[in-house]
């Protein structure tokens, strides 16, 4: 576990004198109640929902107004303090981990629904307001918005945006960069800027783009204006079981070589299926290899047409069973079952580690076959849980972390999963973020020069290091001392070498 | 199609430039040069830098060199019953997947199934010190460092050089047809407004002066479902018309004044400014031939939240891109340094300091 956090810029000497000081400071700018110091106050916010990694903050600051969040940037920035901002603290890559000698600057208070906008389609939110909100509010018009990251109910769309979050319907729907238009951001120095417009793109630079998923490294989100669409007429949902994972992924590029774009593609192997399946009876067959989630929606006619097409798919790429819901109370179930899957796993195992890979889908057989291999090797059973449709993988390490080094082998052994999705021309980390958690695994995506380019447009948005340092991108010194190779094009540079 | 890769040709054009401080002006094949302002510095040319590297239709991604043809993509995605999902304008019968990018251009279906930054999934560049970096990658969902490829897009070649880009793919609509119907352009607005709150699977809405035309894409019995539902004739020949909008061949651009472009929310009211309009994009991206300077047009653009920029002038001395807040203008130029420490790519292309 990683317990050394690479703070960059000059940070006052970290004394409780100057701590008293900062508290003080803070005080005079905030209500009473909106400054916590008191570690009992301070626990709530110790850990994300990566919770291996815990750390209380030196301050907990609760502010409410955008002047409020610019005040606390300028004295922050003046007595070069740094700041983690959160949101609702589910993200699961420890984004939002403390820093003991930091302020935590909570979102919470930021809870508002400003506008709702029908006639354009868009809605303008503050950055506390939960995901499924804003669906909620917006639903009176027939009018949602699309990404849906499994934590809906919890996670608020300024931790949307930080994380650029996805969902089960991203490969139709896009992640939230393609569902935003607008942020307000406060700067590390305090100041407020206006990034993409509430038109569908604005003057200069795509800056928009560069602050989706930044981690909270760029600047504060204290406003958010998102694009709302067209609830679907219909939704209808088909299962697939299959005696080989293998015939499962086929089945998936049959699907969409036949033109057919699903809202939801899910895959889950054996492991999953039967831990879902003991924990809510979705109704899965516990024998199969491998089920096919694949949900369809459209308006009423488009939906049976492609109900009629993926059956005939997925029957001639040897599904041994094929059901489509009967109702919607059925539709549910089946998916309650793929979203139940993670805490399903708990159940089975004292410990989980989610893995968050992404890998060009004709890889699946590869990468697979190679986490059973190393599965075999670290004697850690893996559960695999696959949005199909888009190639983001995710293998849950079963683990105990009472047992003496099992979290460490665990933490080795799922670098060596990203590792493995780098080598095939994938991606560490798909929606989950890099945080904390996959900092050493950066430095096998990208190379120095990559990293350095990174670490300028940091310093274009925050030139002392002070928002969320030591996240989402590594020093190239820490990628040193972490002995990293650069993969690249899969070529490792000594092959030949065993690494860990 | 010849394939050449001239990816370690161009990094040493860019070294020596670098050394120099010669400023570069990269081209491709010179569609878009209208665009902007007047280009200046050395050429660069990546034109022949060409050849699609990677495309599996199963995968829904293709990568190729940033001078392959936007036409040569087109007619293999064809091939697989695929599309470039933003419709991208070509401007010439030779425009390059790297200036479509540069630019950020995107045409009709642009509202409703997304821009030509959306679908960037990554890239690779030159940057200002000859350094070629690669971002993002060939999958959908990637949050590994900051979006550095989608931010190449509409940066107008001035934070780097692009050397090849994966994009994502999709396949194309079953069937697609056009309805039609006489009305203002207050009308248009309303009824293109409206069909935002609808489910159907529109994928292209304007109004061309005098007519509205509505485009419905997806499976046959989607498209025939709908069209009972959207009011008008159907268009014969739809497609010539539609290429004819996204080109700018359609009889409205056969005009000799200044062509604004400017973008609104798409159910603002028809905008006080005297001129010849076409709304596109469902009423949020509109065309505008006029006489009126642009610090009088920006300011009933602006009264409205929106944003003007002029995309062809004779004179092209004068501002051409909205003016950036100061903040935010230091921001870009911090941003560009980063990448383009010596400024010689594309020098006052985008913005004159920039």
């Amino acid at each position: 576990m990683h317990t050394h956090f690479e703070a960059a810029g000059v940070a006052l000497p970290y004394s409780h004198e100057n701590n008293t000081i900062l508290i003080r400071s803070l005080q005079n700018l905030l209500p009473k109640e909106s400054v916590l110091t008191d570690a009992e106050d301070l626990h709530p916010f110790e850990c994300d929902g990566l919770s291996v990694y815990r750390q209380l903050p030196l301050v907990v600051v609760l502010p409410e107004t955008m002047e409020q969040v610019q005040s606390i940037m300028r004295l922050c920035h003046a007595q070069r303090i740094p700041v983690v901002a959160r949101g609702a603290g589910t993200g699961l890559s420890g984004g939002a981990l403390p820093l003991a000698d930091g302020v935590l600057l909570s979102l919470a208070k930021f809870k508002r629904i400003l506008n709702i906008d029908p006639r354009n389609a868009m809605a303008t939110v503050q950055p506390g307001v939960r995901n499924l909100a804003i669906s909620e509010a917006a639903a009176i018009y027939g009018l949602y918005y699309a990404p849906d990251p499994s934590s809906q109910i919890a996670c608020t769309i300024g931790g949307n945006v930080a994380e650029n979050s996805g969902g089960v319907h991203c490969l139709k729907y896009g992640l939230t960069v393609h569902n935003i238009l607008m942020l307000k951001v406060v700067t590390m120095e305090g100041e407020l800027l206006t990034i993409g417009a509430e038109t569908l793109d604005s003057a200069g630079y795509d800056l928009l783009a560069l602050m989706t998923g930044s981690e909270g490294l760029l600047g504060i989100i204290v406003e958010v204006t998102v694009k709302l669409l067209a609830k679907p007429e219909r939704a209808q949902v088909v299962l697939a079981a299959f005696d080989d994972v293998m015939k499962a992924g086929e089945a998936v590029g049959a699907i969409i070589s036949a033109g057919i774009i699903p809202a939801g593609l899910e895959m889950m192997d054996k492991l999953a299926i039967q831990a879902a399946e003991d924990f809510v009876h979705a109704g899965y067959p516990r024998d199969a290899e491998a089920i096919l989630l694949c949900e369809l929606d459209g308006t009423n006619a488009e939906v049976s047409e492609h109900i009629m097409t993926i059956r005939k798919i997925l029957t001639g790429s040897g599904a041994t069973e094929v059901r489509t819901a009967a109702d919607e109370a059925e539709r549910q179930l089946f998916w309650k079952g793929r979203k139940s899957a993670f805490p399903a796993v708990g159940r089975i195992s004292p410990d989980y580690y989610c893995i968050d890979g992404t890998i060009p889908r004709h890889q699946l057989p590869h990468v697979l076959r190679r986490i059973g291999e190393m599965s075999a090797e670290y004697g850690l059973p893996v559960a695999n849980v696959f949005h199909a449709g888009d190639g983001n993988l995710h293998p849950l390490i079963l683990f105990d972390a009472n047992k003496p080094g099992e979290l460490a082998r665990t933490e080795e052994f799922s670098r060596r999963i990203l590792q493995l999705c780098v080598e095939v021309g994938g991606t560490i980390t798909g929606e989950h973020g890099v945080g904390i958690e996959k900092i050493d695994s950066m430095c096998f995506q990208f190379q120095s020069a990559e990293l350095s380019q990174f670490h300028s447009v940091k310093a274009a948005f925050d030139p002392h290091g002070l928002l969320n340092p030591g996240k989402a991108v590594p020093t190239l010194h820490r990628c040193a001392e972490f002995g990293a190779m650069h993969v690249h094009h899969g070529q490792l540079c000594h092959p030949e070498l065993e690494r860990f | 199609m010849d394939e050449h890769d001239l990816g370690k040709a161009l990094q040493q054009q860019v070294l020596d430039a670098f050394e120099k401080e010669n400023p570069l002006n990269i081209t491709g094949s010179g569609s878009k040069s209208f665009l902007g302002h007047v280009p200046h510095g050395q050429t660069i040319d990546v034109f022949k830098h060409r050849g699609i590297v990677n495309y599996d239709p199963r995968e829904l991604v293709l990568t190729a060199r940033s001078g392959t043809p936007l036409s040569k993509i087109e007619a293999t995605l064809a091939d697989a019953g695929q599309i470039l999902a933003f419709e991208p304008p070509h401007f010439g019968n030779q425009a390059t997947l790297g200036g479509t990018i540069a630019c950020a251009l995107s045409g009709p279906r642009r509202p409703y199934s997304g821009s030509a930054r959306d679908f960037v999934l990554g890239c690779q560049i030159l940057n200002g010190r000859g350094e070629i970096l690669r971002f993002g990658g060939q999958v959908m969902k990637n949050v590994a460092g900051y979006d550095v490829s989608r931010l190449m897009a509409g940066a107008y070649g001035t934070l780097g050089i692009l050397l090849e880009i994966s994009l994502k793919v999709l396949p194309r609509p079953a069937a697609s047809i056009t309805v039609t119907h006489e009305c203002s352009a207050a009308e248009a607005i309303e009824s293109m407004s409206a069909l935002l709150g609808k489910p159907y699977p529109v994928d292209a809405a304007c109004h061309d002066g005098d007519h509205c035309h509505v485009r419905i894409s997806g499976s046959a019995q989607a498209v025939s479902e709908a069209r009972t539902k959207i009011p008008g004739e159907t268009m014969p020949d739809a497609e010539t018309f539609w290429a004819a909008l996204r080109e700018h061949e359609h009889p409205f651009f056969d005009h000799r004044n200044t062509l604004y472009r400017i973008m609104v929310k798409p159910a603002t009211p028809p905008l006080p400014i005297e001129g010849s309009w076409l709304l596109d994009w469902g009423g949020a991206q509109r065309w505008l031939f006029s006489r009126k300077d642009f610090s009088t047009i920006r300011h009933c653009v602006e009264q409205a939240g929106g944003h003007v920029s002029v995309f062809r002038s004779d004179d092209r001395a004068v501002e051409l891109f909205q003016p950036l807040p100061a903040p935010l203008l230091a921001l870009h130029q911090r941003i560009k340094s980063g990448f383009d420490p010596k400024s010689i790519f594309n020098r006052g292309r985008l913005y004159g300091n920039l």
